[in-house]
């Protein structure tokens, strides 16, 4: 439950934000994270920032996001 | 990559030989827990060194009273229950939210933004958050309670069952017969707390701290690293996961947070009453406190009978170890929150699997 996931924020109006990862874009605040810019990648949990995160470690989140959905959907389709 | 995985094996290997005996780490991480058995961690571990999945899933430590009191708030036709999806399936007395539902005054929320909008939305109901997590989830609470408070919106409450993650590694280490040599530490609650918060672990108890985030890779040279601490007769304070967790934490958030709510002694599923381990509104924000609102009180309660998920948080036991474990507790038909949630220590062995 306290999984944050980064993602980059695309549009941001006082502490609201839109933030994208790998595609998919949703609303998040940035009230717990006042120095933060668009285009800053920060990690969002439960639609709020609470850190700024490099590109590097979000690649690699990410990178282990996607392939925890890949094997999830395998293993739904072996069970399945 | 393989190198470092060669080399922190080499580190986790010696530390077993040097010490001759087995070595327990506890991962006070439900995020950790599922990281650890999905990609298989356990298996490539030295005999002698065993995991201990602690009270690290907000659902799992929750107390049956809590629940209790969520489920009879849902039965109220003025009420409105906004919740975290992994609250909805908990079996209580009487039922889950899942199937109180039928009246769908359960609303799956994101979000605590999205419970103050649906009180908003609903002018006519009250909205009860259910506020449930540790010091990562806390804050996000904080921010709403403030802006209810700012906006006047009284349709709008709280129940609040947040939890400090350090009282009850506190509590842990304090009981006699405990068999915990380290923790491996929460990542993103150190995003909040900061990695310093559990210098009173490392320095009263001697016991090793080290934050880790959720790679596999990280998650074995956060081991290694307190294998190469007890090896050398040392308790240290250490991070692994610089990229995000500082020394200090987000300072923003603990304003935020302190500004809300104040500690008090609290109940967790399996470790009992722990001092100062929950987190209450502060007087001034009383009124957006659903306990006060509905004038109930949570009472402590019995664990569903059988039910052994209070001996698996406290690292006591692994879920084979209880007797209903896959007969008649299984993900599909959950008796305790450990295997209702999927960070739930019950429910990655019933997923995963045993590794050994």
């Amino acid at each position: 439950m306290c999984l944050a996931i980064p993602a980059r924020i695309v549009e941001l109006e006082k502490d609201n934000a839109v933030v994208d990862a790998m595609g998919n874009r949703w609303r998040a605040k940035t009230t717990l994270l006042p120095e933060a810019k668009l285009g800053d990648l920060v990690l969002i949990h439960a639609g709020f920032a609470i850190s700024l995160v490099d590109e590097e470690e979000a690649k690699e989140t990410w990178q282990l996001l996607a392939e925890i959905a890949d094997f999830d959907q395998t293993k739904n389709k072996l069970s399945g | 990559m393989l190198e470092r995985i060669h080399k922190a094996q080499t580190v986790m290997d010696a530390a077993c030989k040097t010490l001759g005996r087995q070595i327990n780490i506890m991962e006070v991480c439900g995020t950790h827990t599922v990281a650890i058995f999905r990609n298989g961690i356990r298996s490539t571990l030295p005999k002698r060194l065993k995991l201990l999945s602690g009270p690290g899933c907000p659902v799992c430590v929750t107390d049956q009273s809590y629940i209790d009191v969520v489920l009879q708030m849902a039965d109220r036709d003025d009420c409105v229950i906004a919740t975290y999806g992994d609250m909805i399936r908990v079996p209580g007395k009487g039922g889950s939210l899942e199937t109180k539902n039928t009246k769908t005054n359960v609303k799956i929320v994101l979000s605590s933004e999205d419970a103050l909008q649906l009180a908003k939305d609903n002018p006519g109901k009250t909205v009860v958050f259910v506020a449930v997590g540790f010091e990562t989830t806390a804050p996000a609470t904080a921010v709403v309670v403030k802006e209810a408070a700012e906006q006047n919106i009284d349709n709008f409450c709280i129940l609040s069952g947040h939890k400090l993650v350090v009282p009850a590694m506190r509590a842990l280490v304090s009981e006699k017969n405990h068999n915990i040599d380290a923790f491996l530490c929460p990542g993103h609650v150190s995003v909040i707390i900061g990695y310093g918060a559990f210098a009173e672990i490392v320095e009263h108890f001697s016991r090793p701290c080290v934050v880790a985030g959720f790679e596999p890779l990280q998650i074995i040279e956060g081991l290694a690293e307190i294998c190469r601490q007890l090896s050398a007769g040392k308790a240290e304070l250490k991070s692994v996961y610089p990229a995000v967790v500082s020394e200090r934490g987000n300072t923003t958030a603990q304003k935020i947070m302190a500004e809300c709510f104040e500690e008090a002694d609290g109940y967790w599923r399996g470790l009992g009453k722990i001092e100062k381990s929950t987190l209450k509104l502060r007087d001034k924000y009383s009124r957006f406190d659903a306990l006060k609102r509905f004038n109930m009180t949570e009472v402590p309660g019995e664990d569903t009978s059988g039910c052994r998920c209070g001996e698996v948080l406290c690292g006591l036991i692994e879920p084979p170890e209880c007797s209903l474990f896959k007969k008649a507790c299984t993900t599909e038909s959950p008796v305790g929150p450990c295997m209702v949630s999927s960070e739930g220590a019950c429910a990655a062995w019933f997923k995963y699997g045993p590794e050994r």
